[in-house]
């Protein structure tokens, strides 16, 4: 929908007024911060943080040879993909099971939703209590099957913490898009397939599922983003990026070498790397998804 | 529901049920643990999956704060929810009068410069915090707003995603509308305040929970540019409680307080569940 | 007082190279008190030019006033009007009461005085009992009378309707019509209706300004539009069924058309090509056997007219004549007969009216 309204009002001052907080605070707090990564990305300090100097690509160049920035992209990768797959899968099976029931159906989407309120440290905080090496719930029901579990000390066991965390969390969200979705779907569609003979299971993968691409292309998106940035509380709150780096996304890791290493002209690279993603990130979601960016 | 199998609804039912369990379990467990004391929770492993009655004492330890068995002083909570209550409702406000006062520029208006500022506006959609924090940690202390609550919201208050759905919406209200205005005498002012602002009131109800609970929720932020215990918000002040590890931890409070940091956002959410699900489908449209 | 004056109006859409003129030069004095239907088919900038009236369009040619001030400058709520929208154009979150208060309080008229007035138009309007209701409770037809409340209330110099009847249906449409009519009655206050239904025209108009492509082809009476049409477009345009148009030449008292040759009951006023226009109602099967061979192809019973379909010569041609007498067979050559003062001459090349 892009009409241009054609009704207006005249004014030569207003305009500029209304929009001036908004602007004021883009310029100040977001372009102002982003030109300055831009520029400490190509600056090198010297050891005592004195002075800067002019290194051209150099600390791009550094990270692309860092082993472990690399690893913290690939832990990144991993965890991103176990986020939004596992994420979506699971919201996808109880949206349409939602969608199917008659009786109780706001009352399962209410309990359902509410987690989207759990800010994400909260969230760290519970998982990292239920799975407590010692003293964790889920850790004693763990044990009690011959499953050892110790995320201080095992990797793999950090990294499906925080996975379990962020999902859990993200489910509500996807829960929201998906069964928005597959309401919209036209009930003659599916009745018509059900005539056809098409018995329920045929009638998702055929009817439903393709009609919900739109809806899952961008969940998919959005968790993708969702996995790389609003998940540092978690991180931080379960795991501290550890134990060792076996957790450290890469936002953990801007934050870690900016304020907990000091190294500016690195963690600027690092924020500059992940703009570029996001911004990518953002554009495959309105070419694709949206197909409409107009004034 | 197309054909009649009693099979299909109970597994149906079974799924969600199960889903419900899943995603409730660990609020259960949180509420469970603050109804028994830091002790109980050590030593009786696993913990009992029934509510003890340690309630009154664990959570009058967390919003009041006080000396723990191990020794350590707890801060109280009290203060902190203070700080998120305060943050949480300056962003949202914040944010709805802003967005609403640059949507209407952009659609009610034609002003040099209108497409910059659109573009401009986009692209902060694509700058989230996490990835500017340290620039951004700069000009915040350079401006003296370190530890305050104009630093906590200010830099947050800005969004594209709030702009976008109060324009969205704005397309679409009729033309007529606003040239009866005009014939009635209503100068752009006016027209926005009472005819603009009363139709958006769903979708400035929708945001409000978005909103504050994204404002309730920052993390990271707050981490970085608040020094003192008496601004943290919640949030943040849970994480500090943990990381005594397991043994030191009193547990109890920590979960008492982690209830505590869940009770608003999630009633805000129950409350208004109706616009909040509208706004959030319709947003991203 | 509240006479509107055009003077030269003109609106032009863009400019340089792609510069589009879509009314060209329209010339009307309306007096004061007088209700006035803009008619013509869509796109002929009839809403445009009502627009600009109101305000709600920049005015790129030519003046406009009303009540002897020229107005192109003023913002519409300085040119002390009233509009009637066609989608009603009512503020939904308000009352009828509010939605009929908002001009006045705007205009910080007080409350007792506000009072006073919505309750009259209330009344006028039988809006009595809806007064605390809001748009969405109400139908169709009560919401148009809920604006046309609103610019009663205001005591305006001049009304404006745009195409206000087009969405009731047609018996709303019929009633309302004569509402509109009693209203003008009562208050007597300068009106401009715009509408691209010419019944709507006919009934509601003491004069009216026909439209066509940006240009007015005439302004009349309904009396006079509809017995000396201007154009080919106005003859054609009033009147259903339109205007039987025959193009041919004339020779005094003789006009021929398509092979045939016609006698003329009256002389043509002057030679060579010419258009005949005779309205279908003008027409009657020839008592004598002698007349015009009308072709018949289609027969109509409508119950109390029938309307015969077919050709006078290469030329369409409709007549109509009553539902009692025998109606002519498809086949049949009908002759027919015109009376002299029915006769309608106009020049093919400019279209317009001759003698």
């Amino acid at each position: 929908m892009a009409v241009e309204k054609r009704v207006r009002f005249r004014s030569a001052w207003l305009p500029w007024a209304l929009v001036a907080p908004q602007m004021v605070i883009v310029l100040v707090f977001f372009f102002w911060p982003a030109a300055q990564a831009l520029y400490y990305s190509v600056q090198q300090q010297d050891a005592f943080g004195t002075s800067v100097s002019f290194v051209g690509l150099d600390n791009f160049r550094a990270l692309l040879d860092d082993e472990s920035y690399l690893a913290s992209f690939k832990t990144t990768a991993v965890f991103s993909v176990l986020v939004a797959s596992i994420g979506l899968v699971i919201a996808l099976v109880l949206a349409v099971m939602a969608d199917r029931v008659v009786r109780g159906a706001a009352f399962y989407k209410t309990l359902l939703i509410w987690p989207y309120a759990v800010a994400p440290a909260v969230a760290g905080v519970l998982w990292l209590f239920m799975f407590a090496p010692s003293i964790g719930v889920v850790t004693y029901a763990l044990n009690a099957v011959g499953i050892p579990w110790n995320h201080l000390l095992d990797g793999t066991d950090a990294m499906i913490l925080v996975v379990l965390a962020a999902v859990w969390k993200q489910i509500s969200y996807n829960f929201l898009f998906f069964l928005a979705g597959l309401q919209s779907i036209p009930k003659s569609l599916i009745e018509a397939a059900a005539i056809d003979g098409a018995g329920p299971w045929r009638r998702f993968w055929t009817v439903q599922f393709p009609l919900l691409s739109p809806t899952s292309f961008f969940l998919l998106v959005i968790n993708i983003v969702y996995a790389f940035f609003d998940t540092f509380a978690i991180i931080d709150a379960a795991t501290s990026g550890g134990p060792g780096k076996d957790t450290a996304i890469l936002v953990y890791k801007v934050y870690h070498d900016g304020f907990k290493a000091l190294d500016l002209g690195g963690s600027a690279a690092q924020s500059v790397v992940l703009m570029t993603i996001v911004i990518a990130l953002t554009v495959v979601q309105f070419r694709f998804v949206e197909r409409k960016v107009n004034y | 529901m197309v054909e009649n199998r009693p099979a299909a609804t109970v597994l149906s039912h079974l799924t969600l049920i199960l889903g419900v369990a899943i995603v409730a379990f660990p609020l259960w467990i949180a509420f469970v643990a603050s109804t028994q004391t830091a002790e109980q929770i050590v030593q009786n492993v696993p913990m009992s999956l029934l509510p003890g009655d340690n309630l009154v004492e664990s959570w009058k330890l967390s919003l009041f704060g006080g000396q723990t068995q191990y020794g350590s002083k707890l801060p109280p909570a009290a203060p902190m929810l203070f700080v998120s209550l305060v943050t949480a409702l300056t962003i949202a406000i914040g944010k709805i009068a802003i967005s609403l006062l640059s949507a209407f520029a952009i659609v009610y208006f034609r002003f040099l410069g209108r497409e910059i500022v659109f573009w401009m506006i986009f692209v902060t959609l694509m700058l989230p915090v996490e990835v500017r924090i340290l620039p951004t940690y700069q000009v915040v202390s350079d401006l003296g707003m370190l530890n305050t609550y104009a630093g906590l919201t200010v830099p947050l208050i800005a969004s594209a995603t709030a702009t976008f759905l109060f324009r969205q919406f704005f397309l679409t209200v009729p033309d007529e509308l606003v040239e009866a205005a005009r014939i009635d005498g209503a100068g752009p002012m006016r027209f926005f305040k009472d005819v603009l602002v009363p139709l958006s009131s769903t979708s400035i109800a929708a945001l409000f929970v978005i909103q504050f609970i994204y404002g309730w929720n920052q993390y990271l932020w707050p981490l970085l540019m608040t020094t003192s215990e008496d601004m943290y918000p919640i949030v943040m002040g849970i994480k500090r409680m943990i990381s005594g590890g397991d043994a030191a931890t009193e547990w109890n409070a920590v979960m008492a307080t982690a209830m505590l940091a869940m009770i608003p956002p999630a009633l805000v959410v129950l409350l208004m569940q109706k616009w909040f699900v509208k706004g959030l489908v319709d947003s991203e449209k | 007082m509240g006479a509107i004056s055009l003077r030269n109006v003109e609106k032009v859409y863009g400019h340089g190279p792609k510069a589009n003129k879509v009314i060209h030069g329209v010339n009307a004095e309306i007096a004061d008190g007088e209700f006035v239907v803009i008619v013509g088919p869509s796109g002929c900038g009839k809403s445009t030019l009502l627009r600009m009236v109101a305000g709600l369009e920049e005015i790129t040619g030519g003046e406009i006033a009303i009540g002897g001030r020229v107005v192109n400058r003023l913002e519409p709520a300085e040119r002390d009007i009233a509009m009637v929208f066609q989608n009603y154009a009512l503020y939904p979150h308000m009352s009828v009461f509010d939605n009929m208060a908002y001009g006045l309080k705007i205009a910080k008229v007080p409350r007792a005085e506000i009072e006073a007035r919505v309750q009259k138009a209330a009344k006028i309007l039988e809006l009595g009992a809806l007064l605390e209701r809001k748009p969405r409770q109400l139908s169709g037809g009560q919401r148009q009378r809920v604006a046309m409340g609103r610019a009663i209330v205001r005591q305006p110099q001049v009304f404006l309707f745009d195409e206000p009847l087009s969405n009731l249906d047609a018996k709303l449409r019929a009633q309302t019509r004569i509402e509109i009519q009693k209203l003008h009655a009562e208050l007597g206050v300068t009106s401009l209706f715009v509408t691209h239904d010419q019944v709507e025209a006919m009934t509601l108009a003491q004069r009216m300004i026909v439209m066509n492509a940006g240009r007015m082809e005439q302004i009349g009476t309904p009396e006079e539009v509809y017995a000396r049409p201007a154009t080919t477009f106005v003859a054609g345009f009033i009147g259903s069924p339109p205007m039987n148009l025959l193009a041919g030449s004339a020779d005094g008292s003789r006009f021929t058309t398509g092979g045939l040759t016609l006698a003329l009951p009256a002389a043509a006023p002057r030679g060579g090509e010419l258009l005949l226009g005779v309205r279908p109602e003008h027409c009657e099967p020839s008592p004598s056997g002698g007349g015009w061979p009308l072709k018949v192809e289609v027969v109509e019973m409508l119950g109390a007219e029938r309307l015969v379909y077919g050709h006078v010569g290469d030329a369409p041609f409709t007549l109509r004549i009553p539902g009692t007498d025998a109606p002519p067979r498809p086949g049949d050559t009908l002759p027919i007969a015109v009376g002299s003062q029915h006769l309608h001459w106009f020049d093919p090349a400019t279209q317009q009216r001759v003698g």
